[in-house]
């Protein structure tokens, strides 16, 4: 019996007024790994936005389950205690804020929340030490600001590297591949795969399946005008890198396409 | 708690020194003239040259006029209106602190500096300013023993006349500006130190200043002598009570560092910044400035400034002495409709001399926020260095952030550096932050404090601390 994580039920949401997300279903259960793809504008983005909180989205219908609460009824820091975790496709860069000092609070509020106690410096350091060997990153970065003079690769790695220390229930991957090399596309997604867990699911949201041949996806959804329109395994993301998402917005506007 | 709750409680908590203490006081009619300087002369059974010297301050005032180049906006201010002299009546220069006022006592002990702990745990002496009153000096003997002077500044007058005649205002001359001149004319009381030759002093010397009294104006007036190879460390906070009326606060801060002696000087100024709306507060306009006279002598400033409705001062070091060092660390924060309009003023004469200037500067509300800064290297003060680091941090999109740096090199043996930048804190970082498990509020706090972090660590321990936690304070209610 698979343990449902995130369900996600007729889920209706608009940005600046405007109807994005258009009953949109997904259920998540632990261990899987699900990949959401979609043309530009279908909506992926607000995806995450909603469900990570951001302000600027208005859910007008359905319900979104986490673990069997209420996750929008969640302010964003209590959803992210509880476990859900976002790697940005921008992370932006906070001047004056240490690595080490941010990455310690943010563990310790979440501990906290789970009823954990609170770790001290050198046991912080330990642990993200590790994970910072794991992913090939230079220790100094600790001693920077969050993110600032990063280059593209160490912010996508830094997010990986949070997702490691925050050690989340359900990871959301916002086109995580974005403007890496597949050196670096390689290294990221390695990190990725070795935080794949029976107790944990994610979800990797992407426009092109060239990550998918690192991160392999248990199912791929295809995301058009707000809606899943279709749902398979990892040949459908095959299908379109090389068909292209053409027929599947053809299908979707026909209503043949909803599985 | 729910959140309405904790909302409401923060807000109440925004400014918790604003309590008022009903102490009788005796205070002299509103209005200046030469009168009522005579009268402060009085009674403070000064000697002629202090009353002379007053009476020189007060006329040349009378032909100035009010700076006008500060990036800061107020109302006029009538002079005539504001009282230059009040006491709380049931003094009577106490002894000791069991003769002290117990309401004075229970005064500080809710500004968390209950002296009779800190006499015994913490070592600091303390000097503190009830109004215009020097009310409680402690450690003094201790001190004494090593030749060290630490008193009200009215004492001194008394007690140590030729040392005050000789220093008091050598570094801001009465003609300086137009609110040295007031404070020259009107200062009631402050504080007097001097640390003689070879002297370490073995304790952090600390002053607290409060002002209680309503449409008082505190001009209090430090004087600070390090004899040769002398070290001296020397703390000084502020808090006033919450008032609807602007209160004005003139200062003079003199500091005079004979050859290789060290004076550190750090302030935590937390006046009452007014309401969210810009209603009271204190008009904080402060001259502060020190002469590092002897070869290899050393100023230290340090401020963090979180409080007063306006805030004018620049703490300026004159580096006299060949291989002198000047140090400015500064943290500013506004919020509100609070303005700040501060840096500092390096003036190097002597030779290899140097300078560090480190001011961080932050803005939220419709606060606003400014740098000014002077750099200046004479012809003849060869192979000098100066590092300005200059940053603004904005909380929103409301408040603004400025730098006036100013920089004159006469000579081509030295270096200056400077460097700036401006960021700002806006949802996008909040969001990441709360993403990750932070409240917004934790987010904030966490940010300022690293952004402060290079000034706090000037600070000695506790007071650092103590700025951490008050900057958070102030900082609560403010985003979101």
């Amino acid at each position: 019996m698979p343990t449902p994580i995130l369900e996600i039920r007729h889920l209706s949401a608009t940005a600046a007024g405007k109807e994005i997300l258009r009953g949109m279903n997904l259920t998540v259960n632990a261990r899987e790994v699900h990949a959401v793809m979609g043309p530009n504008a279908s909506g992926k983005s607000t995806l995450t936005h909603v469900l990570t909180g951001r302000e600027g989205y208005e859910v007008t219908g359905g319900d979104v389950r986490y673990q069997g609460k209420d996750l929008l009824a969640m302010p964003p820091e209590d959803r992210a205690r509880e476990g859900l975790f976002l790697a940005f496709q921008y992370p932006v860069e906070i001047p004056g804020m240490k690595m080490m000092q941010f990455l310690k609070a943010a563990l310790n509020a979440i501990r906290k929340h789970r009823g954990l106690e609170e770790l001290d410096a050198l046991d912080f350091l330990t642990i993200v030490k590790e994970k910072m060997q794991l992913l090939g990153m230079d220790p100094d970065l600790l001693n920077r600001p969050v993110n600032a003079g990063f280059s593209g690769g160490e912010k996508k790695r830094n997010e990986i590297l949070q997702m490691a220390v925050l050690d989340p229930t359900l990871a959301v991957l916002d086109e995580t591949d974005s403007g890496l090399d597949i050196d670096a596309l390689k290294i990221v997604a390695s990190g990725v795969n070795s935080l794949r867990r029976q107790d944990r699911a994610m979800i990797v949201i992407t426009h092109y399946q060239r990550l998918l041949n690192y991160i392999v996806p248990d199912y791929v959804h295809v995301l058009i005008d707000g809606r899943i329109v279709k749902t398979g395994g990892r040949e459908l993301a095959l299908s379109v890198e090389a068909q292209g998402y053409g027929w599947l917005e053809k299908q979707a506007r026909e209503g043949t396409a909803m599985p | 708690m729910a959140p309405t709750e904790r909302i409401r409680d923060l807000a109440e908590q925004e400014y918790k020194y604003g309590f008022v203490t009903d102490i009788e006081a005796e205070a002299a009619p509103p209005g200046l003239n030469e009168d009522i300087i005579r009268l402060i002369s009085a009674k403070k059974k000064e000697p002629e040259f202090m009353l002379e010297w007053r009476l020189k301050a007060y006329r040349h005032w009378l032909t100035m006029t009010e700076p006008q180049w500060a990036n800061v906006r107020h109302p006029p201010i009538n002079y005539q209106d504001i009282v230059y002299y009040s006491a709380p009546k049931t003094q009577k220069q106490p002894k000791s602190l069991n003769e002290v006022d117990p309401l004075l006592l229970a005064t500080y002990r809710k500004l968390g500096i209950p002296l009779r702990e800190q006499e015994v745990l913490a070592g600091v002496a303390v000097d503190a300013v009830f109004d215009s009153v020097s009310v409680a000096t402690t450690f003094k003997e201790q001190l004494a023993k090593q030749g060290i002077i630490f008193c009200a500044f009215s004492e001194a007058v008394q007690q140590h006349p030729d040392l005050v005649h000789k220093h008091l205002g050598t570094v801001v001359p009465y003609s300086d500006n137009f609110f040295a001149a007031l404070n020259t004319a009107v200062f009631s009381d402050g504080s007097f130190c001097y640390i003689p030759k070879g002297v370490r002093c073995p304790m952090e010397l600390s002053t607290y200043f409060r002002i209680n009294a309503p449409f008082i104006g505190q001009f209090e007036r430090t004087l600070i002598i390090a004899e040769e190879d002398s070290y001296v460390s020397y703390l000084e906070g502020c808090t006033a009570p919450m008032r609807s009326e602007h209160q004005l606060h003139a200062a003079v801060v003199e500091l005079r560092a004979h050859d290789r002696a060290q004076i550190r000087y750090a302030t935590v100024q937390n006046w009452y910044p007014g309401d969210s709306a810009g209603q009271g507060g204190i008009y904080n306009f402060v001259t502060k400035r020190g002469a590092c006279l002897g070869v290899d002598s050393k100023i230290s400033w340090t401020q963090v400034e979180v409080g007063s409705a306006i805030t004018w001062k620049y703490p300026s070091v004159i580096l006299q002495g060949n291989n002198s060092i000047g140090e400015f660390y500064s943290v500013a924060l506004t919020t509100h409709r609070q303005q700040a309009d501060t840096g500092t003023k390096m003036i190097h004469l002597g030779r290899n001399t140097k300078s560090t200037i480190v001011s961080k500067g932050i803005s939220t509300g419709f606060a606003q926020n400014t740098y000014r800064g002077l750099v200046k290297i004479l012809k003849k003060a060869s192979g000098c260095r100066n590092y300005t680091q200059c940053h603004s941090l904005l909380l929103g999109n409301r408040c603004g952030a400025h730098t006036f740096p100013s920089i004159d090199v006469q000579n081509a043996s030295s270096q200056v550096e400077h460097e700036a930048s401006t960021t700002r804190i806006g949802e996008d970082q909040i969001f990441y932050c709360r993403q990750r498990g932070l409240s917004a509020e934790d987010a904030v706090s966490l940010i300022v404090n690293g952004f402060c972090h290079d000034v706090f660590q000037q600070l000695p321990m506790e007071f650092a601390v103590e700025a951490q936690k008050l900057l958070n304070v102030r900082l609560e209610g403010t985003v979101g």
